[in-house]
């Protein structure tokens, strides 16, 4: 079996560059590549286009790569919670694009499974059908949406193993499986690394073919956004 | 007037049993807490959970187990876990039966406005737009009128709209509406003590009065 493993984040971004399109995996902060996100901020690097449901939070996530300004371009469904965001997009330092969470979700699933183009009910006679093509199909109206590949899609999973094969927890699934396939490199973070062989192939949610590098992640934080508990 | 939770609590009677919900952000989060015991429904998050249950305990809270709220939650027995592809797949698909969502604006066509407010921050739409376009049957939770008095049931939206012709229902703290295929707001039911002129007075679209107009039951 082809092996995936690389020592740690700094190894597995070893040659990410400027400018680059970026995917980054999660749905607020639950599921997003933690580690990945720290290489990045160490590095020399600027002009970012990331392809992300939302943008984190001022100090944790996204948000980290806002405050050092290194995005250029946020494509997003959901960008509240982060004010050096706000004032960001409202100075024209960062350029921002809302796409309805499901028609994101399927231009990055429709990105890896080579469908480069399909048509979706949402959004039809709203501002994003601007420019769009619209058909017609059994009486109802659809805006044609087009895929979305990245250089590096940035995931994170609960396992892993050595072949790059990954396993999601509870709701941390999110974005990231679409992305997996989506990206040219595609890096994964997992909580527990195994050898091949170990994780059960009847509940692989991705196989390791969309994935060019692993590693075994470390410190997760796990911030939670808004802690809610039965009273 | 009914508050928030008189809202929802009035909207759970809409609720049928053997269906797969999604519930908005908000007041319409509410109604979860007013759906029957004996009641078989499914609420679905549109981040990739069929079965959301109850707010979890202290010692269950799961930084990798929230709603679309982000907010922490449990799951029911026999729930399912997805991806959000798939998530929007089962809602465009049209099997995700019943929407309850808030809004800024109806018009009596059923058009809906949640989303932006120009000159404003924009923090962007979610999952509003794919919902609103796939689901059956939209109910909108919401206050009557704005702050600063302005009615929110319109001819038609001001503000930029989420989707074009969808909404069925509207509950307020006023009234219980039903958006008419032709147009209009077909008035089914006064909030206690609410008058029908005062609904009139306070609902700028087109208002369609038949008989008398019952007051909402609450059990």
């Amino acid at each position: 079996m082809i092996n995936k493993t690389v020592e740690n984040a700094e190894a597995a971004l070893h040659d990410i560059y400027s400018n680059a399109v970026v995917m980054l995996g999660g749905f607020g902060l639950s599921g997003i590549p933690e580690n990945c996100i720290t290489a990045i901020l160490k590095k020399d690097i600027d002009g970012l286009t990331c392809i992300s449901n939302n943008a984190g939070v001022d100090d944790f996530g996204i948000g980290l790569m806002l405050q050092k300004k290194m995005v250029k371009k946020m494509i997003s469904s959901y960008v509240g919670e982060n004010a050096e965001f706000e004032r960001q997009l409202l100075s024209g330092e960062l350029e921002v694009e809302l796409i309805p969470q499901g028609t994101l979700a399927e231009r990055i699933r429709a990105g890896g499974a080579g469908i480069p183009a399909f048509f979706t009910p949402a959004g039809v006679g709203t501002e994003i059908a601007e420019g769009k093509e619209i058909r017609e199909f059994e009486g109802k109206l659809y805006l044609m949406e087009r895929a979305l590949k990245a250089d590096f899609s940035f995931v994170k999973a609960w396992k892993g193993d050595t072949a790059g094969n990954l396993i999601y927890k509870g709701t941390a699934r999110n974005f990231n499986p679409m992305m997996a396939a989506a990206g040219k490199i595609t890096i994964a973070e997992v909580e527990e690394l195994v050898p091949a062989g170990e994780l059960d192939p009847n509940y692989i949610h991705t196989p390791g073919i969309y994935v060019q590098r692993i590693f075994q992640g470390r410190d997760y934080e796990k911030r939670i956004e808004q802690k809610t508990i039965r009273s | 007037m009914l508050d928030k939770n008189q809202i929802a609590q009035r909207i759970a009677k809409e609720v049928k049993s053997g269906q797969y919900i999604n519930l908005g952000i908000g007041i319409p989060t509410l109604v979860a807490n007013y759906i029957p015991d004996n009641m078989e429904v499914v609420l679905q998050s549109e981040n990739g959970l069929l079965g959301i249950g109850p707010f979890p305990t202290q010692e269950n809270v799961d930084a990798d187990l929230i709603n679309a709220g982000k907010q922490t939650i449990s799951m029911v027995k026999g729930s399912a876990l997805f991806s959000s592809s798939e998530s929007f797949g089962m809602i465009r698909g049209g099997h995700v039966q019943l929407t309850i969502l808030g809004a800024m604006e109806v018009s009596e066509n059923g058009d809906i406005a949640n989303w932006k407010i120009p000159g404003k921050m924009v923090k962007g739409m979610g999952g509003a737009m794919d919902l609103v376009a796939s689901a059956d049957h939209i109910i909108v939770a919401m206050q009557h009128c704005s702050r600063d008095g302005k009615s929110k049931l319109l001819k038609k939206c001001h503000l930029p709209i989420t989707g074009i012709k969808c909404v069925n229902k509207i509950v307020t703290d006023l009234a219980v509406l039903e958006v008419l295929p032709e147009g209009g707001f077909r008035l089914l039911e006064r909030a206690p003590g609410v008058s029908v002129e005062e609904i009139q007075s306070r609902t700028e679209g087109r208002l369609v009065i038949e008989g008398e107009i019952p007051e909402m039951q609450f059990d």
